[in-house]
């Protein structure tokens, strides 16, 4: 019996080592794989067209566009309010976060400057904004790597966040509440006790998505040193946001560049991981989110009394110029660079949207990777196709 | 102080930056003689205009001055458009309007200008790159062995002004058809939408249903 077993044995490697001897004079065939035009985790439409030798990804191009609706063409038929209800539909799940840039760089050409407690209460949806798009990532990020409890967990606590922005705005995911020289309205009745509800449970769901998921051996082992970006491929690229921070880059907008917000008046870490996987893309992400409720916390405690809206003309008029501004969106860099003509729309903008750029670095980054590790990296980059396309 | 530039009015009272006008100045005389024009707004941002000929040295250089991290590459089509805001009824004859091209800061000759922004990561300072684009030529070379980013932001700029990139890999379009005619990002590419159907936007007050009904009780 044990003979026989043996036998078996030796015949079974045998014959492996036969169909290794094959493998390697025969030549082997590439073969395309077509991943899409449907995002895994539908934060859009994407094709990504990838290359394949055996298991491995020798070619990828990720193939943009379906969803390009001209909003830098549309601008231009647009007064400078219009604009706000178009740049809001850039990035959907953080959409209050699109308004800012614009409105700060209309305000820059006007010389307007909001009033401080108008820029207070703008730091704050931004970071909710910024909490509610990336609380979804991280559940999103368990459902493309097959964990199905943590996108169940994150659409119940975004939408704490989205009640929240609801109840100040009037749109869980338009506000168009932005206007130049301040904002449409005071904070509601009861906004920043409930505010402060929220941020608890939004830390508690951290704790259980580090639980879940961070410390999960299977979900480390897929995403601890795959798809790593060197800290200058990531800065040629424009690469922007937690993108670059997990590369190593001590560097956020919001610290770094004095705009009429209020990040300076709290207190708050630049988060960074040496890494620059898969990994720390993601850890960086989860730890921005818990600083985020930090300060808004700290900035509920210190809302200035006074008006949210400056005294500016009722038909706004941009004096001639071009300004540039750029904010630390959720997903990274965001800028507008508007050139006025003196008109009551603007002449151009361009609108720097960070996933473009995020994104761009795909075919350079899936080189050489296995196919089930595209998911994971695509996951881990994070962008939404309305930032891409614009 | 420093060797400012043209645009730069020194005689004013305006607001000095002392550390963008010193950047700047770093920045033109490592450039030897590219910049033609270039313009300080204090406490704000900083732009360049290049010559042609310096393109991809400019990025070059202000790679190796720090300014690693690409930010943007685009373009601006100068001229004003004959459409205007699109706001003109299709039915009625075309408005004469402006022609005369007007560049912004830094000034510049052509209608076409390529505009590209880089970052010192760090120091948070940004510096805008303008070149002219030579409407025979219509081609500027390529930033892609600079910065690789570039690559997409070029795809863009080309299929969206028709502006070429020499030296660029492969300049297919990222969101037409490759058939596609025309360069929707040019000032007399018609945004169509528009011209089919009169913006609703131009009636100021549009009377809605109920009140038309109102008035005929009224009137009988």
């Amino acid at each position: 019996m044990s003979l026989l077993g043996d036998r078996q044995q030796l015949a079974y490697i045998a014959s492996q080592a036969a169909d290794a001897r094959v493998n390697v004079e025969l030549e082997t065939e590439g073969m395309t794989l077509n991943i899409g035009p449907q995002h895994p985790a539908t934060h859009g439409t994407l094709r990504i067209i990838a290359r394949l030798d055996g298991e491995q990804v020798i070619w990828a191009e990720p193939s943009a566009g379906y969803m390009h609706r001209g909003y830098e063409k549309l601008t231009e038929v647009r007064t400078y309010p219009q604009v706000t209800s178009l740049v809001n539909r850039i990035d959907w799940l953080g959409s209050f976060a699109n308004e800012v840039p614009f409105i700060l760089a209309a305000e820059k050409l006007m010389g307007v400057e909001a009033p401080s407690r108008a820029q207070h209460i703008r730091t704050i949806l931004f970071e909710l904004s910024r909490i509610a798009n990336v609380s979804l990532f991280l559940g999103d990020l368990g459902v493309q790597l097959g964990a199905i409890t943590p996108v169940f967990f994150a659409f119940r606590d975004r939408e704490y966040v989205l009640n929240l922005i609801e109840g100040a705005t009037g749109g869980r995911f338009h506000p168009n509440f932005d206007r130049i020289g301040g904002l449409k309205e005071d904070l509601p009745a009861g906004f920043i006790d409930e505010t402060r509800n929220v941020m608890k449970k939004l830390r508690t769901f951290c704790d259980q998505i580090e639980d879940l998921l961070f410390g999960n051996e299977i979900f480390q082992s897929r995403t601890r040193g795959i798809g790593v970006i060197p800290k200058d491929v990531a800065l040629q690229y424009g690469m922007s946001g937690a993108n670059l921070r997990a590369s190593g880059v001590d560097w956020d907008l919001r610290r770094d560049q004095s705009l009429p917000m209020a990040w300076d008046k709290a207190d708050w870490k630049v988060i960074t991981h040496p890494d620059g996987d898969s990994f720390a893309r993601c850890w960086v992400r989860l730890q921005e989110v818990r600083e985020s409720t930090r300060i808004v916390d700290q900035l509920l405690d210190t809302i200035p009394a006074g008006p949210v809206m400056a005294k500016v003309p009722k038909i706004i008029k941009v004096p001639e110029g071009e300004a540039w501004v750029s904010t630390e969106n959720p997903l990274g860099e965001m800028g507008y660079y508007v050139v006025s003509q003196g008109d009551m729309g603007p002449f151009r903008v361009k609108i720097r949207s960070a996933s473009f750029n995020n994104i761009s670095i795909v075919p350079w980054l899936l080189k050489g990777v296995y196919v089930p590790d595209i998911i994971t990296i695509l996951a881990s980059l994070y962008f939404i196709l309305g930032d891409i396309d614009r | 102080m420093f060797p400012l530039s043209s645009t730069t009015d020194s005689t004013t009272d305006a607001p000095r930056d002392e550390i963008r006008d010193s950047e700047i100045a770093r920045v033109i005389a490592a450039l030897d003689g590219a910049v033609l024009d270039s313009l300080v707004k204090a406490n704000d941002d900083m732009w360049i205009r290049v010559s042609p000929d310096a393109w991809v040295t400019t990025g070059n250089t202000l790679k190796s001055l720090g300014y690693s991290y690409f930010c943007f590459l685009s373009a601006i089509d100068w001229m004003p458009s004959p459409f205007g805001k699109g706001e003109d009824d299709p039915t009625a004859p075309p408005k004469e309007r402006e022609t005369a091209v007007k560049q912004g800061y830094a000034g510049g000759s052509t209608r076409f200008q390529v505009l590209a922004r880089v970052m010192q990561p760090f120091s948070s300072l940004g510096i805008n790159i303008k070149v002219d684009v030579d409407e025979t030529a219509m081609a500027i070379d390529s930033w892609c062995g600079v910065f690789a980013g570039a690559n997409w932001h070029e795809r863009e700029t080309h299929e969206m002004f028709g502006i070429g990139f020499h030296g660029h890999p492969d300049l297919r379009n990222m969101y037409l058809p490759t058939d596609f005619e025309g360069h929707p990002m040019r000032k007399d590419f018609p945004l169509l939408a528009r011209i089919v159907k009169p913006w609703p936007g131009i009636v100021d007050v549009e009377p809605l249903p109920g009140d038309d009904d109102e008035e005929e009780g009224a009137a009988s």
